[in-house]
């Protein structure tokens, strides 16, 4: 049974990883900041979300495994916010003269 | 395993920090100081340090960084009068620094193994003070006389920040609103600080018996204050009010109350009688996270911008 949950950590921490780093590789590769913004913001959180995911068979207890989940519902927060401020900035400079 | 983790670590460690000193745009060098403060702080939790990886990510990384940020932004745009520094003023730097982490370096790896160490005697007098975190015992048991000078210094810093203000609006309330709040920033102020809040006190709290403590904490319940005062739900205090004087004031004035107690109740300065010494550690931690909250709120906050409201 713990071998069948190791299993599913290992597949699931790896597309995680997968998705994060694609993230950087969006970073690093597209045109402009908004795209980069894209990037990295869709693919941290859902590669955040599947690591999360895939540790929660690992959670002794359910306290244990409902702090990661809370982990990743703040760091979804703080990141869209951060986005979003960060491309409301970078709008409001294109579209200036 | 875990080696190849540390020497990647290393590795980012050295090429970030080469990094921040090589950038000549500053807002980027200060992001990739931020950066940095992040990745010390797991290369404190590879060394077993947790208390010091929650201090450095918070502090180290997060509070210098928004510090440095204001201060870039406030400098932005006027014209510097200041000469750079000479070719050989900048190598002499770098050869000092390099000497430094050289000899830094050369001394621990040559200590004897096993190397000298006070942990087991800090942890055996543990029982004495009721604590279950051995950080927190060395920090307010210990070597308090520390940490009491360590709070001193940062309420030094803040008059220091305080004195930039013009003389007319002395005691007046720091600028740090925007004009225009977005609306993304609004929500997360909503959202945030009442987690924010519960966290930071479960950091103080835990403390006493796992890695947390006041300077966590306190810089937790900065940030959710800073962050209620940057999107407008609550102005920024008069810097002359007396409610948030005797909120910075508190924390060390309990803890010098309690050091000269400690003349009459137990063995001299700073001693605490056994049988009350860990609610008298609870309550003084208490009062630090909270001094410790409004210093670093209003070291960010910046000095006065407007005349106080009298």
């Amino acid at each position: 049974m713990s071998s069948l949950a190791d299993i599913v950590t290992i597949v699931l921490v790896t597309a995680g990883a997968l998705l994060f780093l694609g993230g950087t590789l969006g970073l690093l590769r597209f045109p402009d900041t908004l795209s980069r913004l894209h990037a990295i913001s869709k693919a941290d959180n859902l590669g955040l979300g599947l690591i999360v995911i895939g540790l929660l068979p690992q959670a002794t207890s359910v306290t244990g495994g409902l702090k990661p989940i809370g982990v990743w519902l703040l760091a979804q927060l703080s990141a869209a916010t951060a986005s979003q401020l960060l491309a409301r900035t970078i709008y409001r400079d294109r579209s200036e003269p | 395993m875990t080696l190849l983790l540390d020497i990647a670590l290393v590795a980012w460690l050295l090429a970030l920090a080469v990094h921040v000193a090589v950038q000549s745009e500053e807002r980027s060098a200060i992001i990739a100081l931020l950066a940095f403060g992040l990745l010390l702080g797991l290369a404190w939790v590879r060394l077993a340090a947790p208390d010091v990886a929650l201090t450095e990510i918070a502090i180290g990384g997060g509070g210098t960084a928004v510090l440095l940020l204001r201060a870039e932004a406030a400098l932005r745009g006027r014209d510097r009068q200041e000469e750079g520094m000479t070719r050989a003023g900048k190598l002499a730097v770098a050869v000092g620094c390099a000497a430094i982490s050289a000899g830094l370096g050369f001394a621990v790896l040559t200590l004897s193994t096993p190397p000298p160490t006070l942990a087991p005697a800090a942890s055996e007098a543990l029982a004495a003070t009721g604590l279950g975190n051995p950080v927190t015992a060395v920090l307010l048991a210990y070597r308090a006389l520390d940490t009491l000078l360590e709070k001193v210094v940062v309420l030094l810093a803040l008059i220091g920040v305080w004195s930039l203000a013009p003389d007319g609006i002395w005691g007046g309330a720091p600028d740090v609103k925007p004009t225009a709040v977005p609306a993304p920033l609004s929500y997360l102020a909503r959202i945030l600080p009442p987690f924010g809040v519960v966290i930071g006190i479960y950091m103080f709290w835990v403390g006493a018996d796992a890695p947390g403590g006041t300077f966590q904490a306190g810089t937790v319940l900065a940030a959710m204050w800073l962050l209620a005062m940057m999107a407008g739900l609550t102005p920024a205090p008069d810097t002359e009010r007396l409610l948030l004087r005797i909120a910075l004031m508190g924390g060390p004035a309990l803890f010098l109350v309690i050091a000269f107690l400690g003349f009459a109740f137990a063995d001299g300065f700073l001693a605490y009688p056994e049988s009350v010494a860990k609610p008298l550690i609870v309550a003084i931690e208490a009062a630090l996270a909270l001094s410790v909250a409004a210093a670093l709120a209003m070291l960010v906050a910046g000095p006065a911008r407007k005349a106080p409201a009298r």
